[in-house]
């Protein structure tokens, strides 16, 4: 009787449909794991409520700054439902970067539910990823903030080499712009008076003319003795 | 492009500067670094060198790396060391390393008096940090030890400081909103700050300590709509406030539209498009209200700024799909979206587009989507295949132009995905609308002629098989099957032989052509091909019409877990004298495996599908022992309320039916406080002295709050009768309790009774109603010996689609073969109903439908078949 039965039940194709039992089951697995995962994280401290509550205050998922592989050069993801796991993050970035690198002119992406706004000099891609209700305009002036103040500590030269020298007030950086989260300043200037630079990092419009130009005599000369050496 | 070319460059000599002096945080390793944090204790502190490590520290901790909690401990202890340094940048850093350890380490506690002094502290540019950090590691306890300092930084002159402030306190709201609640007037007066940040965060924070207060938050808002506030961000803040005041509440003062109204004109961009979105998303808008939006919204269209122009084309799109006639003034300009450079705005203007389009300019768009459709990515095909199904579901009479359209996609090179979109689109076209289904299936029968996906081959084969017979020429079908026999791979194979066991099966003329085909697959070389053949062979040689059509035609209609459980039960109970009998396992109305609807991607996005209910009751009524001996669980009714929602205590029934009795479920709530319920049982009576209750089990005790099941076993009486009216009577004792603590008062208590409404037990509970997929041959299968015929006049419905609802309600059978859609403006229409009865019979019905033109009166007649005189008898007796 078994044994009818189950030619019996080979004849519903539907089964080869879409997705045969087996491959459902499979599916569930993977879900619980994913599920296991979650629970064995540390709690994170705060879980904000970026989706559903339209009078959060929490706006921004994260901020991500990608090299021209698409490497993390410097991330923060605020949004721990939606990128818990450093595999959600590295895999959101993955498809967020083959999006973004062809077209750079594009400027804005959504993906997965989630508004991507992105700037891009050189060889980095800045990023400020929001929930697909925020209102864009804000987005991007966090994105804009993020860009001025790393290109004026920077002194407008926005590249990775530099950007890895100054690695620590960049962290500073993100850290004035987005709290968790909540968008804490959107003026790059007043970002960059925030962040304590040290006594080298003088802001470029504070210089003095001749100050600017001792320095850009200075750089002419190393660029001159680079081509020597080459 | 030269950015493209500086970039090479730049790579270039990175790559020749790495190798000189290399990137210090390009391969770092955690153990290196946490190692390196024993430099910390060395004094004097190496203010350089400590920066240097806790930058590296920062970095791993940005890059994802995980880090234990010893040692994190470890490091975190070695970073309070670093408060004896001076050093500006070195502070700053520790304090961002206290925030990212904290949730990892223990005993962070104990940075506390540093960071309260910190804060108080006159260095202007660590007190902001010091605020962020210190609320990070506070508790609620803790938090009122340092509750006055935290007060004066809400209002400190300095925005850095007040905004931390007022950040901290906006996290803190989750775990300690009764403290941050006491800060109410310093957070109010900060609203009125000169700085712009300070205002947004303070009138967020203002809001959510008020947002329970509807009518603070009134006031909230028409205070500060008037002109006080200067930071765009607050303006932004207050229109989301005031657009939520208006969505809960329908009789809502016209001066907070008005409001947001005037946002409109206002010199930010970015308040002027939070104003379009929030009126448009308003409910019950109307058309001149939204008008304003719809134009500023439109303008936008044209911005030379991407994210502009992104957020006017997505507000657009949502208002498409309530108000598509106010977005048709932006066509125009929607159209020259299509072509814009950003993806994502070009596929939400088409999406708009087809949306909004008339049935008129459907033939334009496609020509314009056309013209480029073979230059986007897949990605972008399948949004714009969605579209086309949602366009197609509106105006069914294009399907002579889409369809074209769409098998022209089809023979371009695409991925799997964007064929399966497309292959999807065409059989929602074929299923919704029959005169398409000729050139749908056409089509398709071309598509898998040469078509690389397995899975696609065998979904297009199995349509065939349950579609094409009963087309007109079903005959010229079956060429395309067969070819797949000689030339497909054994799981393409296997699924051609059960469509071509299929058309046997309902072509009776065409029976021996197929028998001859099946004949040659039975030397495959797969064991599945042949041992299908050989099946459907013997079938369609030997089987009487109803095997035929039961087991070829139609599906396993049963519950996949009832099955597993029925099956595992058999195998337990060791007495394989008796057959297993399928008719034990419940069946259920769902098919056995569902194809996964796929939500069109933009617009849907938001919205993920629930996942579908199995067996929801079974386990629940397993798990008491005294409904064991009740066998399988038949069916359960939807959940139906016996009591007011307000009522003070709300009960729901669930009826479960098994083979010979009748659970009642009954979901009690009690909803005083002051009241714990004891011994609550449901007493039923019933008027005609048919149904007594065989065993009741009561709930022991119902605290405040709590829900609740109490159980009712009925048998089926023995005089057949399978409908019945139960009054019915929650009893219980009450005991009275304090409210807040739930104590009891006292051990008195007194019986009291609350009269519900009354239990229905009708024919639908005994039916489960499931579609078969072709049922003309199953009606075939049963003789006309047993059926009845009824002709009976609806007076309490007005329309045929009702009609048909109604009666597949009452009798609990479902329609087969979509028959229950109703063409619009048809006078007559016959529905095909089936459905098994309690005990495994199978019942079928055909009931037509009728309305009469001059008074408006719908007739109905209605024939039923089953193999069981008694059952037919027992279904008509739920409609006469």
């Amino acid at each position: 009787m078994l044994g009818f039965f189950r030619s019996f039940y080979c004849t519903n194709d539907t089964t080869c449909e879409e997705d045969s039992p087996n491959i459902y089951y499979q599916k569930e697995s993977t879900s619980q794991r994913v599920i296991q995962e979650a629970d064995s994280k540390v709690e994170p401290y705060n879980m904000g409520n970026f989706d559903n509550d339209p009078t959060s205050l929490y706006s921004v998922k994260g901020i991500v700054i990608l090299d021209q592989d698409g490497n993390r050069v410097i991330g923060k993801y605020f949004d721990h439902a939606a990128f818990g796991t450093t595999k959600e993050q590295k895999a959101f970035e993955k498809s967020m970067f083959q999006k973004t690198s062809r077209n750079s002119s594009a400027e804005i992406l959504l993906l997965d539910g989630v508004t991507c706004i992105y700037r891009s000099n050189v060889d980095l891609y800045m990023y400020v990823l929001g929930s697909s209700r925020e209102n864009e305009l804000i987005l991007e002036s966090v994105l804009n903030c993020l860009y001025d103040a790393i290109s004026t500590v920077l002194r407008k030269n926005v590249e990775k080499k530099a950007l890895v020298d100054a690695m620590d007030t960049c962290i500073l950086i993100l850290d004035e712009i987005c709290d968790e989260g909540i968008i804490m300043e959107t003026d790059p200037q007043a970002v960059v008076q925030r962040c304590a630079l040290k006594g080298d990092e003088v802001m470029f419009s504070d210089q003095s003319f001749s100050q600017v130009g001792m320095s850009f005599i200075e750089s002419a000369n190393k660029q001159f003795k680079w081509s020597l050496l080459k | 492009m030269s950015s493209g070319g500086k970039g090479k460059a730049a790579m270039k000599r990175d790559k020749k500067d790495e190798e000189a002096s290399g990137n210090i945080y390009a391969n770092l390793d955690k153990t290196s670094v946490l190692q390196e944090a024993r430099a910390f204790n060395e004094t004097p502190i190496n203010a350089r060198k400590c920066s240097l490590i806790l930058t590296k520290l920062l970095y791993i901790i940005s890059q994802g790396e995980q880090i234990g909690r010893t040692e994190a401990t470890e490091a975190f202890f070695a970073v309070t060391k670093l408060w004896q340094s001076k050093d500006a940048n070195l502070r700053r850093l520790v304090y961002i390393v206290v925030k990212d350890l904290s949730t990892i380490s223990d005993d962070v506690i104990i940075v506390t008096s540093s960071l309260t002094k910190d804060m108080t502290g006159r260095e202007d540019i660590y007190r902001p940090a010091a605020i962020r950090a210190l609320c990070r590691i506070t508790d609620t306890g803790m938090l009122q030890t340092i509750e006055r300092y935290m007060k004066q930084a809400i209002v400190d002159r300095n925005g850095a400081v007040a905004s931390a402030a007022l950040v901290s306190s906006t996290h803190l709201m989750k775990k300690s909103a009764e403290v941050v609640r006491r800060w109410a007037n310093e957070v109010q007066e900060s609203v009125s700050s000169d700085n712009h940040m300070v205002q947004y965060h303070a009138l967020g924070l203002l809001y959510h300590i008020r947002v329970n207060d509807r009518l603070a938050v009134n006031k909230l808002v028409q205070k500060f709509s008037k002109n006080s506030l200067k930071s765009p961000y607050a303006i932004c803040y207050l229109i989301r406030i005031a657009a939520r005041l208006l969505e809960e509440d329908d009789q809502a003062d016209s001066a907070i539209f008005t409001f947001i109204e005037s946002c409109l004109r206002h010199k930010s961009e970015m308040v002027v498009y939070e104003a379009a979105s929030a009126i448009v998303s308003l409910p019950n808008i109307t058309a001149s209200e939204l008008s304003p939006a719809i134009t500023v919204l439109q303008l936008f269209c044209s911005s030379p700024k991407a994210a502009l122009r992104f957020a006017a084309v997505r507000t657009l799109n949502k208002v498409s799909i309530k108000h598509p006639n106010s977005v048709m003034s932006c066509n125009v300009d929607l159209e020259k979206l299509i072509s814009d450079s950003n993806r994502s705005i070009a596929t939400l203007a088409i999406t708009t587009l087809l949306k909004t389009g008339r049935e008129c300019t459907v033939e334009k768009l496609m020509t314009q989507i056309s013209g480029f459709v073979n230059e986007i990515s897949d990605e972008f095909k399948i949004v714009v295949v969605d579209a086309i199904r949602s366009l197609c579901g509106r105006y069914p009479k294009k399907h002579t132009v889409m369809l074209p359209f769409l098998a022209k996609m089809l023979r371009n090179d695409g991925s799997y995905d964007y064929k399966k979109a497309i292959v999807d689109t065409v059989i929602a076209i074929i299923e919704e609308n029959p005169e398409a289904k000729g050139t749908g299936l056409a089509y398709l029968c071309e598509f898998i002629e040469d078509c690389e996906h397995e899975t696609l081959s065998t979904r297009v084969l199995h349509l065939l098989g349950r579609e094409a017979p009963r087309t007109n020429n079903p005959s010229s079908y079956i060429r395309y099957i067969y070819n797949r026999v000689i030339l497909e791979k054994s799981k393409v194979r296997a699924a051609a032989v059960t469509a071509l066991a299929k058309f046997g099966a309902q072509c009776v003329d065409l029976r021996e052509s197929i028998k001859v085909l099946l004949k040659r697959c039975l030397l495959d070389s797969d064991d599945e091909v042949r041992d299908r053949a050989t099946f459907y062979l013997n079938m369609l040689t030997t089987a009487p019409p109803t095997v035929i059509s039961n087991f070829l035609l139609d599906g396993l209609q049963v519950s996949p877990s009832g099955l597993e459980r029925a099956v595992l039960e058999y195998l337990r109970g060791n007495s394989f004298a008796s057959p297993f009998d399928l008719k034990v396992v419940p069946v259920t109305s769902q098919p056995l495996s569902q194809p996964q609807k796929r939500v069109p991607t933009i617009d849907e996005a938001l919205e993920a599908p629930k996942p579908a209910k199995k067996e929801p009751y079974a386990e629940k009524l397993a798990a008491i022992p005294d409904f064991a001996a009740l066998g399988p669980l038949f069916k359960s009714s939807p959940r139906t309320a016996l009591t007011e929602s307000v009522a003070e205590y709300t009960v729901h029934l669930i009826k479960h039916t098994f083979a010979n009795s009748v659970v009642l479920e009954f979901d009690c709530k009690n909803t005083l406080n002051d009241q714990l319920l004891l011994d609550v049982s449901i007493e039923v009576e019933d008027p005609e002295q048919e149904w007594t209750p065989r065993l009741s089990i009561p709930i022991q005790k119902l605290p405040y709050g709590e829900a609740q099941s109490s159980y009712i076993v009925l048998d089926f009486p023995d005089s057949g009768s399978i409908s019945g009216t139960l009054a019915a009577t929650l009893k219980f004792k009450v005991m009275d309790v304090d409210p807040t603590t739930g104590e009891p008062d006292s051990e008195d208590t007194y019986d009291d009774t609350y009269v519900l409404e009354e239990v229905d037990i009708a024919v639908s509970d005994s039916v489960q109603g499931f579609s078969k997929t072709s049922f003309n041959p199953a009606w075939d299968a049963l003789t006309d010996e047993t059926e009845r015929e009824e002709t009976f006049q609806l007076s309490s419905v007005s329309s045929i689609p009702e009609a048909v609802k109604k009666i597949s309600e009452i009798l609990g059978l479902a329609p087969c073969e979509r028959s229950d859609r109703v063409p619009e403006g048809k006078t007559q229409h016959t529905t095909f109903l089936s459905g098994i009865f309690r005990g495994g019979f199978e019942v079928l019905a055909k009931a037509t439908v009728a309305i009469d033109p001059h008074d408006n009166s719908i007739n109905m007649n209605i024939l039923i078949r089953s193999a069981e005189q008694v059952v037919v008898d027992l279904v008509v007796s739920a409609i006469v």
